[in-house]
């Protein structure tokens, strides 16, 4: 499938813009054999994905777990090699870069990630935590690292006697900002957020997700920002991409998506998102999807989503959608899509 | 309706190096037949030590339950669970009182067919024989919607998705005819469709099978589309408890507010910034001397940081532990 244009350069006539994806794949072989060993199929983890992300928004990714999210940020920072596609951060494309010009580029673009205490290095104090990109990157002095650490510690809402303590000393709230501290040090542009506030509690998840609408308003930061909680996405972003299966099936701004999804899949993802009010739940109805999302190993012919889809047409198991533009910056990949609603399920 | 389960002043205490773990600080409510009672709070609020408790699932030492009742009203017989005997209350557990735990993966036996587990249980409360248990399993695995009942019957956990073990798991508890399900965070590790199914299973049993349901979480969501009533717990104690209705349309108590002033609602053309509680939950190692909500309080003044308050019924079935009036936005006139 190689259309003329694709759906990211459609809308680059808009400037400023700080990532391009185009037709971005990950898989991940299955081998059989021990000695001789063999590929016998892929794991299409991420599956021809293209979008951009502007300077400045807020790119929100759901799904369900297994969907492929976290594999389309990791795979962008190039901390898993995409398998193909183009990945261009501004102007530079990433996919063309050796080892050494990627870690040049590495200060520009970072990432936050869900276990905030998996991911900070028990036996390093704050200071030294913070610090460590600055000296892996080799900018800075020890006194100016120093009063640099000062100045994001206070920016992300710690203590400044904070600055010698250990990571297990914190609950989770202030260990995500002590990652968030450490993504900053070096001023990137670009940030990829991986369910960093999954695991926090409701009150404490308010303060990170104000935090992070506070730095990107101060710094002008451009986020990507992975979450399984519709909600929240809904909250912090501009633009919403769902996935399903390795591919996104639609994409669109936040209030489009929640007020006029098209593919049949949002629908029903949209449905089944509890709301904190009786009177709404009462009176909601829900789509209920038949069984389980299928295994990526082995992905349906045709639309991924064809044989849980209430919608389903003979078309929808022979030909893959068409990933399009069905109304002006709204992206979705369904045979039915139109602008009247011709993908739209009745309840 | 009749009251199947009263809880009075439950206090459970962990003796750790560390100090002395306050879990829970006088814990009361009750639970009526039929309906659904949630327990909503963050993590370690106590929500599921308050459960465990009821059951002996806590480790005796370093947990202590230190005083309380909890009666269990089964056919006229008024039982103090606490009470009991390890024969005993074994005999409840699983019997009387079906319990479903978040992580199906590891409550689950991984080395036993699902249909063994579910067998199991009938064959120990309710003497049946293996065939007739083998029979009644099959036919509870079909019920909370396992396809291929029969042959599903010798798969073992690791063979199915993890919605699918979330049903084996109904499964088990309900085998034996509870009064009363207890969930402990039962959706929490799951999508969000598959947590839209199970939801709705647990909702279809309750009204076929006229169970009493527990349902700890801490998704506020979840709870306004299945609670008759709500219990809200903070730092061991609980703070509110309300009909589901006046609990959202009326939250009284400073905590329940700032929790639903946190959350995201969607929908919003608008994005509102969140309002956050600022600060973290206290350190349970200090004996609690007065309102253990008050340092993140707004509302707090002198007799908050002087005496723990008790519940002050403000509406019909609507109780909140808290001496400021949000309504009026004073201090409450004491009685």
């Amino acid at each position: 499938m190689t259309p003329e244009k694709t759906p990211a350069q459609t809308v680059s006539d808009k400037p400023e813009i700080m990532v391009r994806v185009e037709h971005l794949k990950k898989y991940f072989p299955i081998t059989r054999g021990l000695l001789i060993s063999r590929q016998v199929g892929a794991v299409k983890a991420v599956d021809n994905v293209s979008f951009i992300i502007r300077k400045g928004e807020t790119l929100g990714i759901v799904g369900e777990s297994g969907c492929g999210k976290s594999t389309t940020g990791r795979s962008i920072l190039h901390l898993e090699k995409p398998t193909a596609g183009k990945v261009y951060l501004g102007d530079t494309d990433l996919t063309s870069l050796n080892t050494e010009e990627l870690r040049m580029m590495r200060p520009r673009m970072q990432m936050i990630f869900q276990d905030s205490y998996a991911s900070l290095n028990p036996r390093h104090s704050v200071g030294k935590i913070i610090a460590e990109p600055m000296v892996i990157h080799g900018s800075k002095n020890f006194d100016e690292r120093r009063a640099r650490v000062m100045e994001l510690i206070e920016l992300v809402g710690l203590n400044p006697n904070h600055f010698d303590r250990f990571p297990h000393e914190f609950s989770g709230g202030q260990r995500q900002r002590i990652n968030i501290a450490r993504a900053l040090a070096l001023n990137p542009g670009f940030v990829v957020c991986d369910e960093p506030i999954s695991a926090l509690d409701v009150s404490i998840q308010a303060q990170v997700v104000n935090l992070f609408q506070d730095l990107q308003k101060k710094l002008g930061l451009t986020y990507m920002f992975i979450a399984h909680d519709l909600s929240m996405v809904q909250h912090i972003s501009n633009r919403v991409a769902v996935m399903y299966l390795g591919k996104i099936v639609e994409m669109t701004n936040r209030n489009d998506l929640f007020h006029s999804p098209l593919h049949p899949y949002t629908q029903s993802l949209m449905s089944a998102v509890p709301q904190p009010d009786p009177e709404k739940e009462r009176h909601r109805h829900r789509i209920m999807l038949e069984g389980e999302v299928p295994s990526p190993a082995n992905p349906p012919r045709g639309c991924v989503f064809h044989n849980r889809c209430p919608l389903e047409q003979p078309i929808c198991s022979e030909e893959i959608p068409e990933y399009r533009e069905v109304r002006p910056d709204h992206f979705v990949a369904c045979h039915l899509a139109d602008d009247k609603g011709g993908s739209r399920i009745s309840i | 309706m009749s009251t199947i389960l009263e809880v009075h002043d439950l206090v459970t205490r962990f003796y750790t190096f560390d100090g002395v773990v306050h879990a829970l600080n006088k814990v009361s409510f009750d639970l009526e037949e039929g309906e659904t009672l949630a327990i909503v709070g963050e993590s370690g609020s106590g929500k599921s030590v308050t459960m465990m408790s009821l059951l002996h699932l806590l480790p005796v030492p370093p947990a202590k339950i230190e005083g309380g009742q909890a009666i269990f009203h089964d056919n006229g017989n008024h039982i103090d669970l606490l009470q009991l005997s390890k024969q005993k209350i074994s005999k409840v557990r699983g019997g009387k009182i079906g319990f479903i735990f978040q992580d199906a993966l590891s409550a689950l036996n991984p080395v036993m067919t699902v249909g063994r587990q579910i067998s199991e249980s009938l064959i120990e409360h309710l003497r049946m024989g293996h065939e007739e248990a083998r029979k009644r399993a099959i036919k509870l695995l079909d019920y909370v919607g396992i396809p291929g009942a029969s042959q599903r019957f010798s798969n073992y956990p690791h063979q199915f998705s993890g919605g699918m073990r979330q049903r084996v798991m109904i499964a088990v508890a309900i085998a034996c005819n509870p009064k009363i399900v207890i969930a402990d965070e039962p959706t929490t590790a799951l999508d969000v469709t598959i947590q839209a199914q199970i939801v709705e299973l647990t909702q279809r049993l309750q009204r076929e099978l006229n169970i009493s349901v527990i349902w700890v979480t801490h998704d506020l969501g979840v709870v306004a589309g299945m609670a008759d009533r709500v219990l809200v717990m903070y730092a061991g104690s609980a703070v509110e408890i309300a009909p589901v209705d006046e609990l959202y349309n009326n939250p009284s108590h400073p905590y329940t507010l700032g929790l639903m002033r946190a959350l995201p609602r969607m929908g919003d053309v608008v994005s509102k910034r969140l309002v956050s509680i600022d600060g973290a939950p206290p350190d349970l190692l200090e004996k609690p001397r007065h309102c253990q909500f008050a340092w993140r309080c707004r509302h707090a003044f002198d007799r908050c940081w002087q005496e723990i308050p008790q519940p002050r019924e403000i509406g019909p079935g609507h109780f909140t532990s808290c001496f400021h009036d949000v309504k009026n936005g004073r201090p409450c006139n004491d009685a």
